[in-house]
């Protein structure tokens, strides 16, 4: 026990550090990248916008592409990329990187269903008093879907924690890194009922103000 | 000049695998301060056709004039200024949830490019205007029925336009909301003078306010006039199915095998001549009696249209002559079988979709 306790005190710290610096770095260009994304997607698909069939089947390709590959594929993938750009890619900030890769198809399909869930009939009123495009937008649309895009936010950020644990698998930091190299190489389960612990309670408490937040949107 | 003008105005949607000719060929004139009706069955192409004159549906073919000026090409900011001179009140009412009603409103004046000092007062006098000012900070979930339907209106005429379109806008109220928005649109039109087109299939709408109606079936208008006039002599079918569907009587199924013998008889007449001086006039002439069996008057604007049933019996000889009095003296003369009759109602919906 005197073992566990010391490990904890000397690398945990530095391990959430990691986490939290990966995933709030990939969740916050996953919000920024995926929701002007979905934001394309959107308004080239709803015939009350600006529909552009190729320009939607074209993105939307790309971004099924991406998607289709399950996060520790996409990280192999991205491993001689993330090198390229900033040398050693087994650090956090390399996992940031290809979360971040993740996270902006992901929240471009949450964003694009969370403004496709707003009410033509609202839109087209709004167009009939003589609005703009970018008026409806801030003005109804963003308001309307403002609900789910919070849900979907929380929903990404717990996914990202998820998958910040598989960048651990190759070596590139966080909780992850540190649930693998003690809990399991070192048979330390200490270490991982910890990490355990910590990992369900962040979520909850993630859950809980996400879910305040988008009842406090909700009209 | 008319404020609006239709001519031959087509819309057609390409679906998947078909093509749907929404409307079909319709001209109109609308004139400047009237209450134009359009009414029809669901399908008829109603919806698509007010749509086109603020352009959310634009026609495949044929032009669309407001103030005598073709505005079928409009686009970008031309098309802007010219709907927010074209109110548009939804069926669903389509306010913004997540906002106050207050930023509903708000929300046109913005779009109508009001200077934002004037935003909170001129909000206010709208508000007012529909009786809803003390709701100016409360969400739509909170508001009844009738209460969105008046803050969508207030919303439509954000930027005084000379155009109000009305899509069904009483087809989701009870009874007496629906009169409350009707009466509340009366009085916009009369005191701001405001054209309104209204489409609806309630023909308890269309006898209230509607100054001329349109009748609609099939993407095409198929009858039009004044009010009254379509209504009371109704010439197409469609018009006279909406017409039996809204005046039309029927008497207790079961009642029917114990009626003396007799010929059951329709009347329709219309306001200008009462019917009992003719009812006993034949009654005296022919020798026969006349049982009134049901009966029942209508108001079409300040007109009536009555419709009464008649059980008549008499002699042989003097009956058939009778009949015929009665026939060339009301508008509408329909002998009922009584075997029809003694059936139980047909279901609604299968009458008049042809």
């Amino acid at each position: 026990m005197d073992s566990t306790w010391q490990i904890l005190q000397e690398h945990l710290p530095q391990a959430l550090i990691d986490t939290a610096y990966m995933v709030v770095i990939s969740a916050v260009v996953g919000v920024v990248l995926g929701s002007l994304v979905g934001l394309l997607l959107y308004l080239t698909e709803n015939r009350l916008f600006h529909p552009n069939h190729v320009l939607n089947s074209v993105v939307g390709f790309i971004v099924n592409a991406i998607r289709s590959l399950p996060f520790l594929i996409l990280l192999v993938v991205l491993i001689p990329v993330v090198q390229a750009l900033i040398g050693d890619p087994y650090t956090p900030t390399g996992g940031a990187i290809a979360l971040s890769v993740s996270a902006v198809p992901y929240f471009a399909r949450i964003s694009e269903s969370a403004f496709s869930e707003v009410d033509d009939g609202i839109i087209e009123a709004c167009l009939s008093t003589g609005a703009t495009t970018r008026q409806v937008l801030t003005g109804a649309v963003l308001p309307q879907a403002r609900p789910s895009f919070v849900r979907g936010v929380v929903l990404m950020i717990i996914s990202l924690i998820g998958a910040s644990a598989m960048v651990g698998t190759i070596g590139a930091g966080g909780i992850g890194d540190m649930a693998i190299q003690y809990g399991y190489n070192r048979y330390e389960t200490g270490v991982l009922l910890v990490i355990v612990v910590i990992l369900i309670v962040l979520v909850q408490i993630i859950q809980w103000v996400g879910d305040r937040r988008a009842r406090h949107l909700t009209h | 000049m008319s404020i609006i003008e239709l001519q031959d105005v087509h819309v057609t949607f390409h679906e998947r695998h078909k093509t749907v000719e929404a409307v079909r060929g319709v001209s109109l004139k609308i004139e400047q301060g009237e209450i134009f009706g359009i009414v029809g069955f669901s399908g008829a192409g109603k919806s698509t056709l007010v749509r086109t004159i603020n352009l959310l549906e634009r026609p495949t073919q044929g032009r669309v004039l407001i103030d005598g000026k073709d505005i079928t090409a409009a686009t970008g900011d031309e098309l802007r200024k010219l709907r927010r001179n074209i109110g548009f009140v939804f069926q669903s009412f389509n306010l913004i949830d997540n906002i106050t009603v207050g930023a509903n409103i708000t929300f046109a004046l913005k779009a109508g490019g009001v200077d934002k000092a004037a935003w909170h007062d001129r909000t206010v006098e709208l508000l007012r205007l529909v009786g809803l000012d003390s709701k100016i900070d409360s969400y739509p979930s909170s508001l009844s029925g009738g209460q969105k339907q008046r803050v969508a209106i207030a919303r439509a005429l954000a930027n005084n336009p000379e155009i109000l379109l009305c899509d069904e806008a009483t087809s989701a109220l009870d009874l007496e909301t629906t009169e409350e928005i009707l009466a509340l649109l009366k009085r916009i039109n009369t005191q701001l003078g405001i054209t309104i087109v209204f489409i609806t299939h309630q023909l308890d709408v269309a006898k209230q306010i509607f100054d001329h109606v349109a009748v609609m079936e099939d993407g095409q208008i198929v009858e039009q006039g004044e009010t009254f006039d379509v209504f009371s002599a109704p010439k197409h079918p469609t018009t006279k199915s909406l017409v039996d569907r809204y005046l039309g009587i029927a008497i207790p199924p079961q009642l029917v095998p114990s009626l003396p013998a007799g010929t059951i008889v329709e009347l329709r007449y219309r306001g200008d001549g009462a019917l009992e001086p003719l009812i006993s006039d034949v009654t005296r002439q022919y020798g026969v009696s006349i049982n009134v069996l049901h009966g029942d008057v209508e108001y079409f604007g300040p007109k009536p249209i009555g419709t009464l049933i008649v059980l008549v019996d008499g002699p042989a000889e003097t009956l058939a002559t009778a009949l015929n009095t009665l026939k060339t003296h009301v508008y509408s003369y329909r002998e009922l079988d009584r075997k029809q009759l003694a059936q139980p109602a047909r279901g609604d919906g299968q009458q008049g979709e042809e």
